[in-house]
């Protein structure tokens, strides 16, 4: 057997410093939402993305007490691990439940909750997806690795501060027609080349944030849909999923991105596309350098003219190809295990139509990726509307 | 960071032991049980030659707990001789003299300090040539 499938609901809740809310209450309230719109009234299987509960909230076992607490035991639930891509890869292991006939109804969520620890043991968690042996033991942070990249890329292409800029002026300005957004506040280039240095050349209006957010997505083979509420349904048409060195300095080139250029290949291979069939993009924007050599990576940008992408206009909601339209983990939020998966929903709501002042015209096929680390693992998907 | 750990890495963060594959040469470091070039599972005990130059390099002005007595500190990329890339911190110059393709040696340092324990943690770091 092997069935298409389509997304059929899709939930997430507001980003940023939810201190009022636990870990358990944002899941459930991100899958409830999701359960609502797709109008379903059971769910047969659940995957979980979540990359650090343990560093963060001393929990593991986290599949379990999520079924638990939304009332789903005794169904089968599996909790993902791939760094900043588990949200992602949670998708990948939803489609092969539902592609193999395993399961009907699959319930792909992505949860982190980085707040209940301080700035330093939300730092400790995050550098666990470097090399601890040989990376984080020497100093290097995440920003510190990104930074490496940026510098290597600006010396080596001539890309400016101003275009790492550009990234962070264009994700903000898509988050302020986000409701969802932890941060939906304009900022201009000026903003980010003043702000407040991190690790050369990146400043903090480079980095993404530190986010408590969830955010779910229910799978089910595309014949069935139409059984269930009647959203556009949107088949995810191409799943490609990669792996690296976790660890920068032992690739060839720290500019390029590997992973996600292999995972971007079996993509457009299983969904019959070419880079210039996509209309709009969700990807890893954890610093403003990471979508500069992601577009690079997936064909959308030339090697090495990536920054050119913000900068001329290209990659804004009005543009040819808008990139990041839901603010992306810059400006949306980056609540780890959860964004793979509010990547999909995203999608998800402009191919509906539903993406209210941020929508892109006549949106029907997207892509996401997802990068774990400096692009030790990826994940991408493609998705279309199935009419 | 356990006292086990730390042991067990000496090798490399002392000595800068790696592996030389057997069948086509290639340098692991830290050694590997099989060569990701050409898959062969014999290797050879060589010691990284300390020179090398930066590739590239940032200034961590934000650092992790263990760190933060030394911001700002510059760490970088080096690849050394036998093509083989190690990361690490650069250090024994101001931090506005440091370029990317400049010669670097490797010499033996204090990395951190265990806040609770004070036990020191020594390794490799990267200073300048011609300095
Ligand atoms: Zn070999």
């Amino acid at each position: 057997m092997n069935r298409d499938v389509a997304v059929i609901g899709v939930g997430m809740n507001h980003w940023g410093e939810l201190w009022e809310k636990s870990l358990r209450d944002i899941f459930v309230e991100a899958a409830l939402a999701a359960i609502d719109d797709a109008g379903v009234d059971h769910i047969d299987a659940m995957y979980i993305g979540n990359m650090s509960s343990g560093l963060f909230n001393g929990q593991e076992h986290l599949a379990s007490l999520m079924a638990d607490y939304l009332g789903q035991s005794p169904i089968p639930a599996t909790r993902i691990e791939s760094a900043c891509a588990s949200g992602g890869l949670a998708v990948k292991q939803g489609c092969i439940e539902v592609m193999s006939g395993m399961r009907d109804i699959v319930l792909v969520g992505g949860v982190e909750k980085m707040t209940d620890v301080g700035t330093d043991e939300a730092t400790f968690a995050l550098a666990s997806a470097a090399d601890q042996t040989y990376e984080v033991y020497q100093g290097v942070t995440f920003p510190g690795l990104y930074a490496m990249i940026a510098r290597m890329h600006m010396e080596k292409y001539g890309t400016t501060r101003e275009q790492l800029a550009q990234v962070a002026v264009k994700n903000h300005y898509h988050a302020s027609m986000n409701p969802m957004a932890q941060y939906p506040q304009k900022i201009t280039i000026e903003d980010v080349i003043h702000s407040v240095m991190i690790a050369d050349p990146l400043r903090i209006l480079d980095c993404s944030p530190i986010t408590d957010g969830a955010a779910a997505i229910i799978l089910c083979p595309l014949e069935m849909a139409h059984r269930f509420k009647n959203h556009i349904p949107v088949k995810i048409s191409g799943i490609g999923h990669a792996t690296d060195s976790i660890a920068l300095h032992t690739r060839e080139d720290p500019t390029a991105l590997p992973a996600t250029t292999a995972a971007a290949r079996k993509a457009y291979k299983m969904a019959d596309k070419k880079p210039e069939d996509i209309q709009l993009l969700e990807v890893h924007d954890c610093f403003t350098i990471a979508e500069i050599c992601v577009l690079e990576a997936l064909g959308i940008m030339e090697k090495g003219r990536g920054g050119e992408a913000a900068a001329s206009g290209l990659t804004w909601l009005d543009g040819k190809i808008p990139v990041n339209t839901s603010g992306g983990l810059k400006a949306k939020g980056h609540p780890v295990g959860a964004t793979g998966v509010a990547q999909i929903i995203e999608i998800v709501t402009q191919i509906r139509g539903e993406a209210g002042d941020r929508q892109v015209d006549k949106a029907r096929i997207g892509l996401t990726q997802n990068m774990g680390g400096s692009g030790g693992s990826t994940v991408v998907h493609i998705l279309e509307a199935a009419q | 960071m356990s006292v086990p750990s730390y042991w067990r890495e000496m090798p490399q963060r002392y000595r800068l032991e790696a592996a030389r594959c057997l069948n086509c040469g290639k340098i692991s470091f830290p050694p590997r049980k099989i060569c990701p070039s050409c898959k062969e599972r014999s290797f050879e005990t060589v010691q990284l030659e300390r020179e090398g130059k930066l590739l590239t390099f940032t200034i961590i002005r934000v650092a992790p707990s263990v760190f933060t007595d030394q911001v700002p500190y510059a760490i970088g990329i080096v690849e050394l001789k036998q093509n083989v890339r190690i990361l690490c911190q650069i250090v024994d110059c101001r931090l506005d003299e440091i370029k990317s393709g400049m010669p670097v040696s490797i010499e033996f340092r204090r990395v951190s300090e265990d806040g609770e324990a004070g036990v020191i943690h020594y390794g490799y770091k990267a200073v300048p040539k011609d300095h």
